[in-house]
């Protein structure tokens, strides 16, 4: 059996990737991928943990969070889908027609 | 075997339940009503909320001395404290719809899903109230992010509305990454998602304990988000200025007082055992929110921005409570609770009057758009006037009240820096607020289309007006309730 330190390894790696393409990244399709990387992560490590307790409160947290995840999809998708009938930009930096 | 759903559980979420039904009643009555009866929405998303909150009296005086209920297997608890936030939460959704109904058909966007959308928020956030366990509390904060992101981006053909959501979705759902992955790890930590068994096993914890703080800070870090705590705001001066501005009102305060509730379930019933940790990050980020918050507040010119800004220096505030609690001073707690309460009330009255800028062919949220309110309307000027001291803590209204208890659980706990800092942030505050009253009663006139007043805002003027100033002067009773909503907490 693979130990829990390895999922839970896999698990950080992929929030960290996720993390930082959400700050480096320009695009906002590219950046909204990076964060159902980031919801995917906190899966694999409810997951690992779950199997590891033998406690099923993991595994059930794992399905709300995809059913989140589809509607924060669907929800957001239709966000940028505005945005872009407006403007005709899909990048961050164009953003700014408000100052800081 | 234990029996998973009884009949209690239900009736436990009774006013949810009401509120949904209606939410979903918007959706299909919104079919049948003529272009120029649209504000009938408005007036089921009204009764909605009354019966909810009908309901959640019976159960505030049914509550008496006891612990509350916990139902569903403990994931949902109906205490004193829950029926509390969820009456703010409810209260203030019902002004924000009598606030919307005039505004939506001046900026032509008077949609049923608005309402609609505004009440399933409102059931996210009554659930955020009461969860105590983290899938409920997740699901629930989902719920009234993702209706939040919609609203804001409601105004589908401004291209300052679309930005805004875009911003706040993006930043919302990483913040919900971050305080998903906090909860994995803290799942980890205890072997349960209930709060009360996650408290307990953090207690047996070992001192030194490098993962719980990692679960801590993560989960922490997504709350902070949540509430636009430094440095975790910088989606709310964008999104407060692009949103329409009846939303801009709904989400200064209610997700606010939502996921403040939510805060003192996860720090207060969680994470008790860390509070020595919880403390230290919690001095430090209350420092740089009030800080920012009212440093950045001075040079705003947009109305909304500027009260941007100023949410986040409330907040601030706020976050001080948690500072003495950690002392274990349930005064701490009793002051947040009373602030949440005042900032609902004296924050949505003065977006009531910001929104009555808003005219045809005039956007109005420039500070200088209030200028010279004193000529053209005085008793706005005045009422504006109220709403303005009230937020800047000036007695003999409620924001003086609401800061008072926050100072004074400060100095209990023997916190005299924070308190005195506090304090002089308060001037700061005093300054920028001023601002406005100068602009409004000093300034030339600059335009002349007319202000036109709806029922609705009346009615919202009204009752935020008589709260600003009867909590302010006869603050006893408000001031029993909130202790009695934070005893549960302490048994």
């Amino acid at each position: 059996m693979i130990p829990l330190s390895h999922v839970l390894t896999l698990s950080v790696i992929l929030f960290v990737i996720g993390a930082a393409g959400f700050v480096l990244r320009r695009n906002i399709i590219t950046v909204f991928m990076c964060i159902e990387l980031m919801l995917n992560a906190a899966n694999l490590a409810f997951i690992a943990f779950s199997r590891y307790l033998g406690t099923l409160d993991g595994q059930l947290f794992v399905f709300f969070v995809i059913v989140v995840a589809a509607a924060e999809a669907a929800v957001g998708l239709a966000i940028i889908i505005a945005l872009y009938r407006n403007r005709e930009t899909l990048n961050i930096e164009d953003l700014d027609s408000m100052k800081l | 075997m234990y029996a998973f759903f009884q009949r209690a559980d239900y009736l436990a979420i009774k006013p949810e339940i009401l509120v949904t039904m209606f939410a979903l009643a918007i959706l299909l009555f919104d079919f049948l009503l003529e272009k120029r009866d649209k504000w009938m929405n408005a007036l089921v998303a009204l009764i909605g909320l009354g019966f909810g909150a009908a309901q959640l009296t019976m159960f505030w005086s049914r509550l008496g001395e006891g612990a509350g209920y916990k139902g569903f297997g403990g994931a949902f608890t109906l205490d004193t404290f829950a029926v509390y936030a969820k009456l703010i939460i409810i209260i203030a959704t019902g002004l924000v719809v009598l606030l919307s109904a005039k505004y939506l058909e001046v900026e032509g966007a008077n949609f049923g899903e608005y309402y609609a959308l505004l009440l399933f928020a409102a059931v996210g956030m009554m659930f955020l109230a009461s969860g105590t366990d983290l899938i409920v509390l997740f699901i629930a904060l989902e719920l009234m992010a993702l209706c939040e992101y919609v609203l804001t981006g409601f105004l589908r053909g401004s291209r300052r509305s679309n930005e805004a959501a875009v911003k706040f979705f993006l930043l919302g759902a990483f913040s919900s990454g971050l305080l998903l992955y906090g909860m994995s790890l803290l799942y980890g930590i205890a072997g349960s998602t209930n709060l009360a068994v996650i408290s307990r096993r953090l207690a047996e914890r070992p001192s030194p304990d490098p993962l719980s703080w990692v679960a801590m800070i993560t989960l922490l870090a997504g709350i902070y988000f949540k509430v636009a705590a430094v440095p975790f705001h910088q989606w709310t001066p964008d999104a407060y200025e692009g949103a329409p501005t009846s939303i801009t009102a709904f989400i200064s305060v209610a997700p606010k007082v939502a996921s403040f509730a939510f805060f003192i379930r996860i720090l207060i019933e969680g994470l008790w055992p860390m509070r020595a940790e919880w403390q230290l990050l919690t001095i430090g980020v209350a420092v740089a929110t009030m800080t920012l918050g009212n440093l950045a507040a001075i040079t705003q010119t947009n109305i909304k921005r500027f009260f941007g800004y100023s949410t986040i220096s409330h907040v601030g505030y706020l976050l001080l409570g948690f500072v003495a609690a950690a002392d274990g001073n349930r005064e701490g707690v009793t002051a947040i609770v009373i602030y949440l309460l005042v900032y609902a009330f004296m924050n949505l009255g003065a977006f009531g009057v910001i929104i009555l800028m808003r005219r045809r062919d005039l956007i109005g949220d420039e500070i200088d758009d209030l200028s010279g309110l004193m000529t053209r309307a005085p008793g706005m000027a005045i009422l504006m006037l109220i709403f303005l001291l009230s937020l800047a803590g000036i007695p003999p209204t409620a924001g003086f009240i609401g800061k008072y208890f926050i100072f004074l659980s400060l100095i209990e706990t023997g916190h005299y820096t924070l308190a005195v800092l506090a304090v002089g942030y308060a001037v700061v505050a005093l300054y920028y607020y001023f601002r406005i009253v100068v602009a409004m009663f000093m300034k030339k006139v600059p335009d002349t289309v007319p202000i036109a007043m709806g029922m609705g805002v009346r009615v919202a003027l009204g009752v935020t007006l008589v709260m600003t100033l009867l909590i302010g002067i006869y603050p006893q009773p408000f001031i029993a309730m909130a202790r009695e909503a934070v005893r549960p907490l302490f048994l």
